[in-house]
């Protein structure tokens, strides 16, 4: 073997592979393809209740239209799908559960036509009673549940939640609006309070957010004459797509080899384009203008309302302390809301009911973590997938403890701080974890502990400081592969179905093919996802796949290598153990006049000179990676015995933010975070999430807000009423500390960064408008008219 | 429909569009031309910029038939072919100009994008080259905060701005786009 270990590729800041295509206009996203004539464009008529009962819907005038082609509605496709519980339908049946709800689609020759004649589809509702409030959708029926009934003044939005089908690790509630509630239970929580010196309790609120991506959804569906359904979609999960297109359609004669999801680049994702949307109107739409592309694609009203929005969160935290700050017990509870149909986010829940205690060291732990159905539109994973919501109460409520305790904002988090074999809420052990030097590096990056004073006697400079962490939430059977092939030149192309978002998945795993092929990266073609022609992947979500797919890519690629030496030993009798890989050659440690190159023989295979024969021939690798070790069964009530998440990203963040008294406007001027990514595969998009997540967490608490009406009607579904950040509003100063404490089971040691970056800044945020101005703002978002406000009324009240 | 006349990147090229398509529509279904892309149809998000007789216009707030007979430019017509004008392939390894850096002809702008890996997703790409590409033409050394302010019509979700800016003050530091 090579003796010198030093890495060539994995661990640089290469340009990423896609970086050409999207400056040149070259890449190709969903909405760019061109399907001729014979493309035919749905448009979606939608509910104007967030409750009530259809009672008929009469197509005949849109029928009528020149250039209509079909109406569907509910009734054409009476089959419900979900990725964890299957609670929705692809259009509403005999009800609509939220303002905005697909109940039919009018199908033209021409996308103008097709929105004309949707109006003129008339559906007459029975309006029913709303739930906005999960604490109120939560309170219904709690008496007849416990008898299995349903009380005549119960609200209830799906009293058929028990027979729906869903994964074995959630537990959906019969008769009540709850469609998971995880349970955690560790030590003794009752007996940490009465040992404590000092109890805090608080309660938190989180609004919902939209993930914003600049490209809205988009899919087109086609289902040929022969019987083939191909969807060509703007997603994050194109083969978890295909299992539910093909499951959900199964009533309709398709098999998973029948159908065909295509992924070219996508536009941004953040969670919202993972599992299944509006996707499934295209397949189920196509299977009904047999032989037609269809295609369909959300404006950016629907992309707010009719995709996921973030979950809410109402969190209730008690928390036990020691005189030296040190916890003693934590009680959090979180009351999730979560829309009309919670398929996807039934799992954010469950993931908050493990983690709930932060990256915290806590002998006696009780979380619930409850998962409520309301009138909202549905909600699902959005980047930090729920992590965001509950660290800004904890992060809050550790601030203000520490306050009241007068122990310093950091050091109470060094003391608590989770290390490498703690135990964990659920029973297992903590895996490695550099926490303690995020927490070093990123309070020396801010210089904490000296004071700034601002200039400006109407403005306060403060300074903030907390911890996050994150695990993937997946099945313990999510699976990874990969599949590479050499070329005649010796370059290879490397499939795999990770969809490069802008993360840079494309180029990641061909920094990890190349490190243990010997190749440069301008040597490899990473290729989006066809599930025709590339391999399985569950779906790219949960910051896993640069740890998933990349074991999957370092498996092909040393199933590729293995089979070059194999041959080189089989025509040269060289023994295997002395062959290595370099410089696109196979090269011998014992003969340095060894060379062969790759591209002489990884196609038209070795020549043997002795037999004037070949032998050999293409090369290939396969990949395959599914984390053996993970396990979701456990105790219901308590959540112990499975190790349901494979490891933690941890990370520390720093906020030097300067507040107007008069007006609440905030500056930041500087912003820190020191994270544990096991190894940077590629520093520079590491610093490119770091950068790109602060960004997008500061969005949520200082400037983004959602306004629904007293109708449950999103009322600024849109980027002039909903702001999100435009260059004007970037940080003054980033610093992003890359910390590398190596996952032992990741490709060369690297773990997950890509949703941990936005966690901290929401509680930032509220930790410096506490230090600052001593006022503590415990609902987001913390935008200026609301700091101004409670500040005047602070110093009114004086 | 009626019959409008472009010059495209430098080409006149015609096409039948409806009354009421935008120029975006056009531009993407009738002329072929994808980079400009549909974020919001209503003039917020700029992934849709394009430069109307030297000017970045949003082209989803313009109709089809108010830009006849204008020059359009788009993406597409800032690159062109890295040709080698060697006649026989044999010769270009030997030639020293093969293989090419890039396989296409590219501005400052855009190799500085390149080397700052300043775009994500990319979908917002094509706006903010342009954008850029007419600050740039007005004012070869912009500050940053002109850099801000000439993006601000660009909405980016993914990357925070701060590796575009990186980009764009050193095109500025080294003297323009050449």
């Amino acid at each position: 073997m090579k003796n010198n270990v030093e890495l060539t590729s994995v661990g640089k800041s290469v340009q990423k592979i896609d970086g050409l295509e999207k400056i040149t206009g070259a890449a190709v996203y969903t909405e760019d393809f061109d399907f001729g004539q014979g493309l035919l464009y749905a448009y979606i008529v939608e509910s104007t209740y967030a409750h009530a009962k259809i009672l008929s819907i009469d197509t005949s005038e849109a029928e009528k239209v020149p250039g209509v082609v079909k109406v569907f509605t509910g009734k054409d496709f009476p089959c419900k799908f979900g990725l964890y519980l299957a609670d929705r339908y692809i259009f509403a049946q005999d009800e609509v559960k939220f303002y905005g709800e697909q109940v039919a689609a009018v199908v033209a020759r021409n996308p103008k036509i097709a929105k004309k004649a949707a109006k003129l589809v008339k559906v007459e509702y029975q309006e029913l009673p709303a739930l906005f409030d999960q604490m109120e959708a939560f309170n219904q029926n709690i008496e007849g549940a416990a008898k299995n009934e349903i009380d005549k003044d119960a609200i209830l939005l799906h009293p058929e939640l028990e027979k729906y089908p869903h994964v074995p690790f959630i537990y959906p509630q019969a008769k009540r609006n709850i469609g998971h509630w995880r349970k955690t239970r560790k030590g003794d929580p009752e007996k940490g309070f009465e040992e404590a010196d000092f109890v805090l309790e608080d309660e938190y609120f989180v609004p919902r957010y939209s993930h914003c991506p600049i490209e809205p959804h988009a899919a087109i569906g086609k289902f040929d004459t022969s019987g083939r359904l191909t969807i060509w979609a703007s997603s994050q999960s194109p083969f978890t797509q295909r299992n539910i297109f093909a499951t959900a359609l199964k009533s309709l004669g398709i098999s998973h080899k029948d159908v065909r999801v295509v992924t070219p680049y996508v536009g941004g994702g953040f969670g919202g384009k993972a599992g299944v949307t509006m996707e499934i109107l295209a397949a189920a739409i196509a299977l009904g203008v047999k032989g037609s592309p269809v295609k369909i694609v959300w404006n950016r009203a629907q992309e707010f309302y009719n995709t996921y929005q973030r979950l809410g969160a109402k969190a209730k935290i008690k928390m036990g302390f020691k005189k030296d700050g040190k916890i003693t017990a934590l009680k959090h509870q979180v009351y999730w809301d979560c829309g009309a149909y919670m398929e996807y986010g039934a799992n954010t829940v469950n993931v908050i009911g493990l983690s709930a205690t932060g990256p915290y060291k806590i002998d006696n732990v009780w979380i619930d973590s409850i998962a409520i159905y309301t009138n909202l539109p549905s909600c699902g994973a959005y980047r930090g997938f729920g992590y965001s919501e509950f660290s800004f109460g904890l992060e809050s409520h550790i601030s203000q403890a520490a306050d009241k305790l007068g122990i310093d904002q950091v050091e109470i988090r060094r003391i608590n701080a989770i290390q490498e074999g703690d135990t964990l809420a659920y029973g297992a052990p903590m895996n490695a974890s550099g926490l303690h030097e995020c927490i070093d590096k990123a309070a020396k990056s801010i210089d904490w502990g000296t004071k700034i004073e601002s200039k400006d006697p109407n403005k306060v400079i403060a300074k903030s400081f907390v911890l996050f962490w994150k695990a993937p939430a997946m099945p313990p059977n999510a699976s990874s592969s990969a599949f590479l092939k050499f070329n005649e030149d010796g370059s290879i192309n490397l499939l795999v179905s990770g969809i490069d978002m802008g993360q840079g998945l494309l180029t990641v795993m061909a920094q990890i093919a190349g490190e243990i092929l010997g190749l440069p990266v301008s040597k490899i073609r990473t290729e989006n996802p066809d599930t025709d022609r590339n391999p399985y992947e569950w779906q790219t979500v949960a910051s896993h796949v640069t740890w998933g797919c990349g074991n999957a890519v370092k498996k092909a690629a040393i199933d590729a290598r293995e089979k070059i030496f194999d041959l080189i030993e089989r025509v040269y009798s060289i023994p295997k153990s002395v062959l290595y890989l370099d410089d696109e050659k196979v090269k011998n440690s014992q003969d340095p006049n060894f060379a062969i190159p790759l591209k002489d023989f990884v196609i038209d295979g070795l020549y043997n000179k002795k037999e004037n024969t070949f032998k050999g021939g293409p090369i290939m690798g396969v990949g395959v990676f599914l984390p053996e070790f993970s396990s979701t069964v456990c105790n219901v009530e308590t959540s112990q015995g499975g190790k349901p998440n494979v490891h933690y990203t941890v990370g520390a963040g720093g906020a030097i933010i300067e507040i107007d008294k008069r007006s609440g406007k905030m500056t930041v001027l500087k912003m820190v975070e020191a994270i544990d990514v096991g190894k940077a595969i590629n520093p520079s998009l590491v610093r490119g999430q770091m950068t790109g997540g602060a960004m997008q967490g500061f969005a949520t608490v200082m400037c983004e807000n959602m306004q629904f009406n007293d109708k449950g009607k999103l009322m600024n579904p849109n980027f002039t009423d909903y702001k999100i950040p435009t260059s004007k509003d970037a940080p003054l100063e980033l610093d992003s500390i890359i910390v590398e404490h190596a996952q032992p089971d990741g490709p060369f040691g690297a773990r997950g960064v890509g949703e941990h970056v936005m966690i901290a800044c929401a509680p930032l945020v509220a930790n410096a408008v506490e230090n600052g101005l001593g006022i503590r703002i415990k609902d987001m978002p913390v935008i200026p008219e609301k700091i101004a406000l409670r500040y005047k009324e602070k110093m009114n009240n004086k | 429909m009626k019959k409008i006349t472009l010059k495209l990147n430098g080409e006149t090229r015609e096409a039948y569009v409806e009354y009421n398509d935008t120029l975006l529509e056009a531009l993407r279904d009738k002329f072929g031309i994808k980079s400009p892309k549909c974020g919001c149809d209503r003039g917020d998000c700029g992934a849709c910029t394009i430069l109307l007789n030297g000017k970045s216009v949003r082209s989803c707030l313009i109709l089809a038939i108010e830009a006849d007979e204008q020059e359009i430019e788009t993406v597409e017509g800032l690159t062109s072919a890295n040709l080698c004008n060697l006649k026989d392939y044999t010769e270009l390894e030997a030639c020293g100009c093969f293989p090419a850096a890039e396989p296409v002809n590219i501005s400052e702008i855009q190799k500085a994008f390149l080397k700052h890996n300043s775009f994500q997703c990319g979908f917002c790409a094509p706006g903010i080259v342009m954008s850029a590409t007419e600050l740039f033409r007005k004012n070869p050394t912009p500050s940053l905060d002109e850099i801000k302010e000439a993006l601000s019509g660009n909405l980016c979700r993914c990357t925070g701005y701060l590796p575009i800016f990186e980009a764009l003050v050193e095109v500025s530091e080294k003297g323009g786009n050449k």
